[in-house]
């Protein structure tokens, strides 16, 4: 399929382009998968494309040799929080996706929560708490009240972060002290969340300049029945179905949840929202996505291809429109 | 598409019952991070190779190419260089091993060495004894073949002869088919204890009188900071040891050549395995082994590595000291590369890494040297590589990681009654 961009409007020409991969948070690895897999791709569409890391070398890499945009693929910390976005803004160089004020807030879970809360979607009731309140206030009765109010089971996971490190449900009260100290290992704020039985989802959402179109939901259905770092990047441990096999009017509302949460977020270019339909139907919003993972395991990928996106095109399509808009 | 469902790997339930175990892990990601150079590691066991004499490797292996290019890029025998397994006896002389070069066979490292001695011995289930903790490349190998790990208690005498006595007692009385002992004798790794004199002659005869065949890792031996090489316990039974040497740590782990000194029988069965597996090792590698024997002053080079490692040892052990909180205990080892350092009560070292990495700091959980799930109270810190200061910095910061952590865990009361925040 040929993106709109390619289908007539004015286009940049791309001398040479940066992936941004890797990083310093534990998510490194899958980074350095998904900006392989993304340089790979471009190079296949005929675009210049070189993968870099975020360390020493990058500044001094783009000021020598600017290219034309940046396209980031770091996960957790630096990579989505908005920090290296707002290098890349005061070095003047064009990159894809949400800019850094977006990404303070999409990769913040409980503030995330919160605006797309107030624009009408439907999250699981939660705490958000700070390592230091248990050493405060005294562990336990904390634990009692979390319950207490939340009930069981419940589902404990980083304020920041990805890939499920960090995260665990809780089934009984003697189980939550270590997926609180679990979480904590991770990051020094715990979102605990209300567990939401029903079916997984991760639904993406590009927009290529003509407003934020929904891809198809990918249903995620882990053999171990939960969907932890082992079952997201080891291929055969998940089994994917694209689209998900939702009845027609919660494929529509899932769709319409992604794109409000884009929008709601003040997202840019591409977001991937992950989503858990009850098993009333309805719809929650568990989190969204800024660089959303493009490894051989990961959910965007499987969706742009079941809408007949070619990856590598996407990609380079994201980067032209990139840099027509410039810094 | 016609069929929505996606496995992304069509293959997912073709694969042999030894791959189960080869999934992604976090532990694993995180290692990916510990490697970057913001990071102070504390946990690969990399030899400070800069050290070497570059300049005069690299004009040595040049000339080989150069001059004797029909040799070094060609196939060789599956044994191995006959030249480099006279130097490799010469070697081993050092640790009092008479060794004849037909009873040695070159390998890809000793870790193909090890491989290739649990592929002729083990059938799954057969039962391998180890040292509680044991090198986990040696425990990793063991899973792939599917042996039942049987660990044996160490001190710090190095391994317990009265325990590895019981336990081949135990076995027996249970039906089980123990097939060898594997060791780290000297300077041991993550151990970092050395099997005294004593409890060496204990051990063979404990393992000749049960039948029992000993695997002797030795790839530190050579690396000792205070006197002259510890006796190899091969040097005290031909019959009974299969010896396993390397180069990777007295010359280069990059050039991949160990090898093993087996009896005659076991020897010609390693042949033909590793015949099997690579058909010929790198002749290329070999012969640069070879002639570092022959052309360099690589018993110098070796004390160069000794001294240097003596004093990161030094600034490790220092800075331990000044900076652990109370309740951490942990090893002086008297060569090789590591301290193996034990947690106060409740601290597990391994879900404590994420924090540890976050702080700009890494190591190895203890939980990876035993084949049983347990030691998440132990990690292993490698001083080899990094340069003292760097050292002491990584410290400092693992000293506040593991503080924070028991602070942590107090707060939500699960330390036990003498954990110490």
């Amino acid at each position: 399929m040929t993106s709109e961009l390619t289908a007539g409007h004015p286009r940049t020409e791309l001398s040479h382009v940066l992936v941004l991969a890797g990083g310093l948070s534990p998510e490194r690895v899958v980074s350095l998968r998904s900006g392989d897999r993304i340089t790979g791709a471009l190079r296949e569409t005929g675009v210049d494309a070189t993968a870099a890391d975020a360390d020493a070398a990058l500044l001094p890499l783009l000021t020598t040799d600017p290219p034309s945009a940046v396209f980031p693929a770091i996960h957790g910390n630096s990579g989505e929080d908005g920090a290296i976005r707002e290098v890349l803004g005061l070095l003047g160089v064009p990159y894809v996706g949400s800019t850094a004020d977006a990404c303070r807030l999409a990769f913040d879970k409980p503030v995330a929560k919160a605006l797309v809360a107030a624009a009408g979607l439907t999250t699981p009731a939660s705490v958000t708490l700070r390592r230091e309140t248990f050493h405060d206030l005294g562990a336990a009765a904390v634990l009692d009240r979390i319950v207490a109010r939340l009930g069981l089971p419940l589902f404990v996971k980083p304020a920041r972060g990805g890939s499920a490190l960090g995260a665990a449900p809780v089934h009984t009260p003697a189980d939550l002290p270590a997926a609180m100290i679990g979480c904590f290992a991770y990051g020094d704020t715990a979102l605990v969340e209300r567990f939401i039985s029903g079916t997984e989802i991760a639904v993406g959402v590009i927009d290529l300049g003509d407003g934020p179109q929904p891809l198809p939901a990918v249903e995620i259905v882990p053999t171990s029945g939960w969907f932890d770092y082992t079952a997201r990047y080891t291929a055969g441990r998940t089994a994917y179905y694209t689209p998900a096999r939702l009845p027609v009017e919660v494929a529509r509302a899932a769709a319409a949840a992604a794109v409000t949460a884009h929008t709601a977020l003040g997202l840019r270019d591409l977001s991937r929202s992950d989503l858990i339909v009850g098993l009333s139907g309805q719809v929650f919003f568990l989190e969204a996505n800024v660089a959303p993972g493009m490894t051989d395991t990961s959910t965007l990928p499987m969706a742009l291809e079941a809408a007949g996106h070619d990856f590598g095109g996407l990609c380079r399509d994201l980067l032209i429109q990139a840099a027509d808009r410039g810094a | 598409m016609s069929d929505p469902r996606q496995r992304l790997d069509p293959y997912v339930d073709q694969y042999s019952a030894r791959a189960a175990g080869m999934l992604a892990s976090p532990i694993r990601a995180l290692f990916s991070v510990a490697s970057r150079p913001e990071i102070v590691s504390l946990a690969g066991g990399m030899p400070y190779v800069t050290a070497l004499p570059l300049d005069a490797v690299g004009e040595l292996a040049g000339q080989l190419i150069t001059d004797r290019g029909a040799v070094t890029l060609q196939y060789g025998s599956g044994q191995g260089d006959p030249g480099l397994r006279e130097g490799i006896c010469e070697v081993m002389a050092l640790e009092g091993i008479h060794a004849n070069p037909d009873e040695v066979v070159v390998t890809v490292g000793s870790q193909q060495a090890l491989d290739l001695l649990t592929r002729i011995f083990i059938d799954p289930g057969d039962v391998i004894l180890a040292e509680a903790p044991s090198y986990v490349g040696a425990l990793t190998i063991f899973a792939s073949y599917q042996a039942d790990v049987v660990h044996v208690p160490m001190d710090d005498d190095g391994l317990v002869p009265e325990a590895l006595e019981e336990t081949i007692t135990r076995l027996a009385a249970a039906g089980k088919r123990v097939k060898f002992l594997y060791s780290v004798p000297t300077f041991h790794n993550p151990g970092a204890v050395t099997l005294t004199s004593d409890r060496r002659a204990r051990v063979l005869d404990i393992c000749q009188r049960a039948g029992l065949l000993l695997i002797e890792d030795n790839p530190y031996g050579l690396l000792g900071f205070d006197g002259e090489p510890h006796r190899a316990m091969r040097a005290d039974s031909a019959d009974g040891v299969v010896y396993l040497g390397s180069f990777s740590k007295t010359i280069a782990p990059g050039l991949r050549v160990g090898w093993a000194l087996a009896p005659h029988a076991i020897r010609d069965k390693l042949v033909l395995a590793a015949e099997s597996a690579v058909l010929c090792h790198s002749s290329l590698s070999q012969l640069v082994v070879r002639e570092y024997l022959a052309t360099q002053p690589w018993q110098q080079q070796i004390k160069l590595y000794c001294e240097l490692y003596a004093e990161r040892r030094d600034a490790m052990l220092g800075a331990l000291e000044a900076s652990m909180p109370e309740g951490c205990r942990w090893t002086r080892p008297g060569g090789g590369f590591y301290v193996w350092l034990k947690l106060p009560s409740g601290l597990d070292a391994g879900s404590m890494l994420p924090r540890a990495i976050t702080d700009r700091v890494a190591y190895v959980p203890g939980t990876g040297f035993y084949a049983d799930g347990s030691g998440a109270e132990y990690m292993r810190l490698s001083y080899c590589y990094p340069e003292p200061d760097r050292i002491r910095e990584g410290v400092r910061r693992l000293a506040g990681t593991i503080q924070a952590e028991q602070e942590l865990l107090a707060a939500f009361g699960t330390l036990p009654a003498d954990g110490t925040a």
